[in-house]
């Protein structure tokens, strides 16, 4: 009973691994860094695989530090606490027009969050990831130290610290530009297709008109079909902050259950949802459906039930990409795969990070509910063939990778460690650190 | 609402109301005994609202300060609109037994401070013949259990107080509104395991912004606590008396 009413906030976003931790909170910039000598400090645990898990350590929630600090109209310089989410900045900024430079898929994550694993979206390929837009933030360290990191002041620290998962030290504040917006509303097409080739010259052509491009793609079907979505601000609507998504939520019955998905589901979910977006449909909708269509299902990772799920997601050089193809076959194979599988070309723009998932290529990200072994073995393919690639796994949605992947996959890495915090750790770090 | 005061603003509930509501008013008054804590308060209300924020460092819990707080705030800001009283403190019961000079103390901020400063708030209020006097109470204020009848007990204490005031209010067209929050996750809750009962300090924000605007008497919440409550009301106390409660 106890355990069907209790919540397991403990855990990360794809609930595989129930860790045993000693929780506090921080909840004014003031508060004092607790003393324990394998801490992690954490936000609102998006993370899908263990960088946000410290089993057996000290994890340190500060979605308490959510306050903002200051916001300047006029430049678009938005300095905030870091535990001060995605959703906040945009519900703040929105009606001055501005909008966040680049955001993940959920408004859900954190800002220091979003630093600390150099977060990507829809514009990769004309704007970068979400560290190219950081330009100062607090990093307290455990011996006390508070460095003022920028890319003239300790700007080693501001390196390791952009993509840097957490281990550098505790992200305090932080201040991001912001990206001027005219309009509120995006002017978005849809484009369905039926194999990778299609998916290829879609993303190259519309890559020059479009500002926004993602595509959902059948992780079931061997051809590759799919539907290709791509966006720019709208010209018309004004700037109506319009965030207010509705916030049905999946019962924690469901989530202390069996997985509602399947091959079944999954096949009849995919079919439908190819039907819904056949030929090419143009429409408008707001930033929260364009960029948030997820958020309105609150506690969504539910239906992966008690058992939860991984979620995989790689890029793989675009001379390489053909190893996509033979990943589908793979994952078709294994009967795997959910409803969610998203595929996109990321560009050449970088970010001062050492440790940047973000690389030109071609990423794919998908969810596996967890079935135990046979999910793993599934994953421990997929992760050869990126290697044999030459690409990279993302630490954030990663709970399997090995060691020797995490080091072929970030060629910094050494450089990266000479700035871990000594009392930080994550379980995440205690399997890729060896 | 143009005016808001909040008495307490530290706290994890004020906060969450404050980010609802902020944006909508003119002048916002900040009291809370943690200079710091309120300075980083005001900077986040000032950039979210375009209203005029200020914040006074003051011990509520010192009902002799309560007049002096009183012509400060009216200086500040003129007419109250709303005034929220949300400070206070859980109770470690089990300290109480040992330690009565704690209790008195902690009924002393939970209960009889808040009764004083309700006063002085609704002769304010009086004198503009009209606003809001929102009082943060607790279902542990409904009945007195074993495991936090010294807070339960202050809670009720301003509870019973609240009623009385509340229609003594009527003919001054003097709104007042007593808040029964369940559990709620909180810094003052932080040490507590989580479970299907307890609610975000934003839920039971957007439940309070809904009952100052309608203008209800009594706010349970979340809801189903008025339900729970109710039960645990009607248990006759040679039952009650033996339950782990």
């Amino acid at each position: 009973m106890s355990g069907l009413l209790s919540c397991n906030m403990n855990d990360s976003w794809g609930n595989v691994c129930q860790p045993r931790q000693v929780q506090s909170t921080l909840n004014w910039r003031t508060d004092v860094l607790p003393a324990a000598d394998k801490k992690l400090v954490v936000g609102n645990r998006r993370s899908y695989g263990d960088v946000c898990i410290n089993d057996g350590g000290a994890i340190i929630d500060a979605t308490g530090l959510n306050r903002f600090i200051s916001f300047d109209k006029a430049t678009g310089l938005v300095r905030c606490e870091a535990g001060v989410t995605l959703w906040q900045v945009a519900k703040l900024v929105v009606p001055h027009g501005w909008f966040l430079p680049v955001t993940p898929g959920t408004g859900f994550v954190t800002v220091a969050g979003a630093v600390a694993n150099d977060v990507h979206g829809k514009n990769h390929h004309v704007a970068g990831s979400f560290g190219c837009f950081v330009k100062k933030f607090q990093l307290r360290r455990s011996n006390g130290d508070e460095l003022l990191c920028s890319e003239s002041e300790n700007a080693d620290f501001f390196a390791a610290t952009i993509g840097g998962l957490g281990l550098t030290g505790f992200i305090g504040w932080v201040e991001l530009a912001l990206k001027p917006i005219e309009q509120s509303k995006m002017a978005v097409e849809s484009v369905s297709y039926s194999t990778y080739e299609e998916f290829l010259a879609l993303s190259g052509e519309s890559e020059k008109t479009h500002e926004y491009c993602v595509s959902w793609i059948d992780c079931l079907d061997k051809s590759g079909r799919g539907v290709f979505f791509r966006g720019n601000h709208a010209d018309e609507g004004g700037l109506d902050a319009d965030l207010d998504t509705s916030k049905r939520s999946v019962p924690a019955v469901v989530g202390a259950g069996f997985p509602l998905v399947n091959r079944l589901s999954v096949n009849l979910f995919n079919a439908a949802y190819i039907r819904a977006h056949s030929g090419n449909r143009q429409y408008t909708e707001t930033i929260a459906k364009f960029f948030y269509p997820l958020d309105s299902l609150l506690n969504w990772n539910r239906i992966y039930g008690r058992k939860g799920f991984y979620q995989f997601q790689c890029v793989v050089p675009q001379e390489n990409t053909e190893i996509l193809t033979e990943a589908f076959a793979r994952i078709s194979a294994a009967n795997q795969g959910s409803f969610l599988s998203v595929l996109k070309t990321m560009g050449t723009i970088t970010s001062p990070a050492l440790l940047s998932f973000c690389r030109p290529g071609v990423t794919l990200a998908i969810d596996f509910p967890n079935r135990g072994n046979k999910t793993r073995q599934l994953l421990l393919a997929l992760e050869e063939l990126v290697m044999q690639a030459g690409g990279a796994i993302y630490p954030a949605k990663d709970a399997t990778m090995s060691a020797a992947t995490f080091e072929k996959s970030f060629p910094k890495l050494a450089e990266y460690t000479q700035f871990v915090d000594p009392a930080f750790t994550s379980s995440f770090w205690q399997r890729v650190n060896t | 609402m143009k005016n808001l005061l909040i008495l307490g603003a530290t706290s994890g509930i004020s906060q969450a109301y404050l980010n609802r509501v902020a944006d909508r008013c003119e002048k916002i008054v900040l009291v809370a005994r943690s200079a710091e804590k309120l300075q980083q308060l005001g900077e986040h209300v000032s950039t979210l609202s375009k209203a005029s924020v200020t914040t006074l460092v003051f011990d509520l819990a010192d009902a002799k300060e309560h007049e002096k707080l009183m012509s400060k705030v009216t200086e500040t800001m003129g007419a109250i609109d709303c005034a929220l009283v949300s400070y206070g403190e859980l109770t470690d019961q089990a300290r109480c037994a040992s330690d009565p000079a704690y209790a008195m103390e902690q009924f002393n901020l939970n209960g009889t401070s808040t009764v004083s400063l309700s006063l002085h708030l609704s002769n304010q209020l009086v004198k503009q013949g009209s606003g809001t006097l929102a009082v943060i109470g607790s279902v542990a204020g409904d009945r007195g259990r074993r495991s936090n009848y010294c807070y339960g007990a202050a809670k009720s204490a301003v509870e019973s107080f609240l009623a009385g005031l509340r229609s003594d209010m009527q003919k001054h067209r003097v709104h007042v509104l007593t808040i029964k929050p369940g559990f709620v996750d909180t810094p003052m809750t932080s040490s507590f395991k989580k479970g299907a009962l307890w609610a975000s300090a934003d839920k039971v924000a957007a439940d309070i912004d809904i009952a100052i605007t309608k203008k209800k008497s009594v706010l349970y919440t979340p809801w189903f606590w008025r339900y729970i409550m109710l039960i645990i009301k009607c248990i006759p106390e040679f039952i009650f008396k033996k339950l782990p409660l």
